[in-house]
């Protein structure tokens, strides 16, 4: 998204010295105006941000004393139970004792089924997807725009409608609690990512793949060697959301899969959650397997999140 | 000179251009197999079985029309809809007003992307973490929103299970989770909005809110019907925050639609009949799309 800058109109008595409007300055130099909007902000990053805040406070405090102070704003009972419990480093009666359910949780098998999935969806999926989106943007061919109308049509099914029937098929294909079954449906194709590198290698300037031509390269060759490594940027991004997706998927996964084999940390989360021992929910724990499970993500985010959101907009709307 | 050029150029392109068809469906082939086998093929299928009694055990049994007159005659569907409404407006209510005054606020007030990416931080956890973290802040004992309550003078509220709070407070979790996204998309086209319509109509003497109503509102009003169609579309597939926390619950008070196909399904083994509740979810969203698609384009006179 780039900041366009409007030139004041001609003859217009006031030069803007901001490309932007910013709340008034009222006569007595105290910009109230401007205070209230920012007080109104901060209010929507702390209800944004304490959730995240009482993950961290909640997880590095001990069931017990979350009982009787719940209500403290910093950890209570101090220590790290909530995080060996989601990874299998208490036994059993220590868990019990602190508020655990003392059943086991194969948190490290949940990590790396999520990590599988969604690497191969990325990577699979990205460059399926590029391959198409190459076919219909510059390869010529007869009934090009048509197909691509179909697969433009594709994005109005909703996800829900094809559920049912993919599970079905899966089953069929005796895929139900495996990786690859949770993978399949959307391992070749997103609809979107086609559309949205369409759009973009539309955009990339035709004198250089025609030199290359000339030079009597092939159009594969052009595409692998020329095309992939000029759109690294938005391939990157595309690679980011569909991790994301993958990552945070939760519904298909249910579905399929049943046991350890092919449970991923969404479903793992949703499992851990239901096994409330009898003295009520093991809080610390959940707490820190939330944040564990998030953890991947907003790493990643803090990584390239100057990429992500600037994505965000009507070119790259998801 | 430069004619010539071109010419001989373009014929090389030409020729090749027949050339390209057996590469195109080679580059196309990945993504096709997967539209044709995952897409289009359920698509069909899916149809086809709410016509039919499938418990999956045995072949499906064509059935005709008899899902979709259980369906018209089943209570629990009418409820369902009805919560399902009832959650998609009041999520998509509170959130599009609050998306809209952080964006607004955001437009006024700072470009910078620290800001922006800490708005954006709830859309990067899952639905279920969400559920869980909120199952806990909003938890009728412990919870630290309730101690909040009594510690301003009011009584504590059992969230999760009371007929009453349970769809407003899955969707204001959703909220939580969404408004973010929403106000950078809508932030993407307040961009768009020149700002010397702002200077200008505040040379004359314009408030805040007039110029919000007379300029922000009516020219991002496209955009803002697009934000719409995609977040309503979404709003209506509920089901992860739902089949976390209460699934279901209270006595089928927040028994939204996906609920109760996935119920159908995999609780009791009706995959006719679920997948004829599956036909009315993708009706009543093709509806909205095409209907909000129509008003949008009816009131097409913005920018430009």
């Amino acid at each position: 998204m780039t900041t366009t800058t409007h030139p004041a109109p001609a003859g217009s008595p006031r030069i803007a010295d901001q490309d932007r409007p910013v709340a008034r300055k009222p006569k007595n130099g105290i910009p109230w105006g401007k205070i209230a909007a920012w007080a109104v902000m901060v209010i929507f990053l702390l209800i944004t941000l304490f959730p995240f805040y009482w993950m961290l406070r909640t997880a590095l405090s001990s069931n017990n004393a979350l009982a009787t102070d719940p209500g403290s704003l910093l950890p209570v009972g101090l220590n790290s139970g909530g995080f060996e419990r989601v990874f299998g480093l208490q036994d059993v009666e220590t868990a019990i004792s602190q508020g655990g359910s003392g059943a086991s949780i194969n948190f490290w098998r949940y990590l790396l089924n999520s990590v599988v999935v969604a690497t191969a969806v990325t990577v699979v999926q990205t460059f399926s997807c590029a391959m198409a989106a190459y076919a219909f943007s510059r390869l010529h061919w007869r009934g090009r725009d048509t197909v691509f109308l179909i697969f433009l049509g594709s994005l109005m099914i909703p996800q829900i409608f094809t559920l049912l029937p993919n599970f079905i098929l899966i089953k069929h294909l005796g895929l139900v609690d495996t990786l690859l079954g949770i993978m399949l449906p959307t391992l070749f194709i997103s609809s979107f990512a086609i559309f949205f590198l369409r759009q973009f290698f539309n955009n990339v300037s035709r004198e250089v793949e025609e030199a290359a031509l000339i030079d009597g390269a092939s159009k594969a060759r052009v595409f692998f060697v020329l095309i992939l490594p000029m759109s690294s940027a938005p391939l990157a991004t595309l690679a980011l959301l569909t991790y994301m997706t993958a990552w945070n998927e939760y519904f298909w996964s249910l579905m399929v899969s049943y046991t350890d084999q092919s449970r991923v940390l969404t479903v793992a989360l949703g499992v851990f959650r239901a096994q409330a021992p009898g003295t009520g929910p093991d809080w610390s724990g959940l707490m820190a397997a939330t944040l564990v499970a998030a953890a991947p993500m907003l790493l990643l985010f803090a990584l390239f999140a100057k990429k992500i959101v600037n994505s965000i907009g009507f070119s790259g709307i998801k | 000179m430069s004619t010539a050029t071109t010419s001989t150029r373009s014929a090389p392109t030409r020729r090749r251009r027949k050339d390209d068809t057996k590469l195109a469906l080679l580059f196309i082939a990945p993504a096709t197999v997967g539209l044709l086998v995952f897409l289009v093929w359920p698509l069909l299928t899916g149809l086809y079985y709410s016509f039919t009694e499938y418990t999956t055990l045995t072949p499906p049994q064509w059935v005709g029309l008899q899902n979709y007159q259980k369906l018209i005659a089943d209570p629990i569907f009418w409820n369902s809809l009805k919560v399902t409404v009832l959650y998609v407006l009041i999520n998509i209510g509170v959130q599009t007003i609050v998306a809209l005054l952080i964006a607004v606020l955001m437009q006024r007030l700072t470009q910078s992307t620290i800001l922006r990416s800490l708005v954006l931080a709830p859309y990067l956890v899952s639905n279920v973490v969400a559920a869980i973290v909120f199952l806990w802040i909003l938890d009728s004992q412990l919870g630290v929103f309730n101690i909040f309550l009594q510690w301003i003078g009011f009584d504590p509220i059992s969230f999760w299970s009371s007929e009453t709070w349970v769809i407003p407070t899955v969707a204001l979790v959703n909220v939580w989770r969404h408004m973010g996204y929403t106000a950078l998309l809508l932030f993407a086209g307040l961009q768009s909005i020149p700002a010397f319509l702002y200077e200008a109509a505040r040379t004359e003497g314009a408030g805040e809110l007039t110029l919000f109503r007379r300029i922000t509102l009516p020219l991002l009003r496209p955009i803002l019907a697009l934000v719409l169609i995609m977040t309503i579309i979404g709003s209506f597939q509920v089901f992860d925050t739902i089949s976390v926390t209460t699934q279901g619950g209270p006595a089928d008070a927040s028994k939204v639609l996906q609920m109760y196909i996935y119920e159908n399904a995999f609780g009791q083994y009706q995959f006719g009949y679920a997948s004829a509740l599956s036909v009315a979810l993708l009706v009543i969203l093709m509806v909205i799309t095409f209907a909000q698609y129509w008003m949008t384009n009816a009131g097409k006179s913005d920018l430009d």
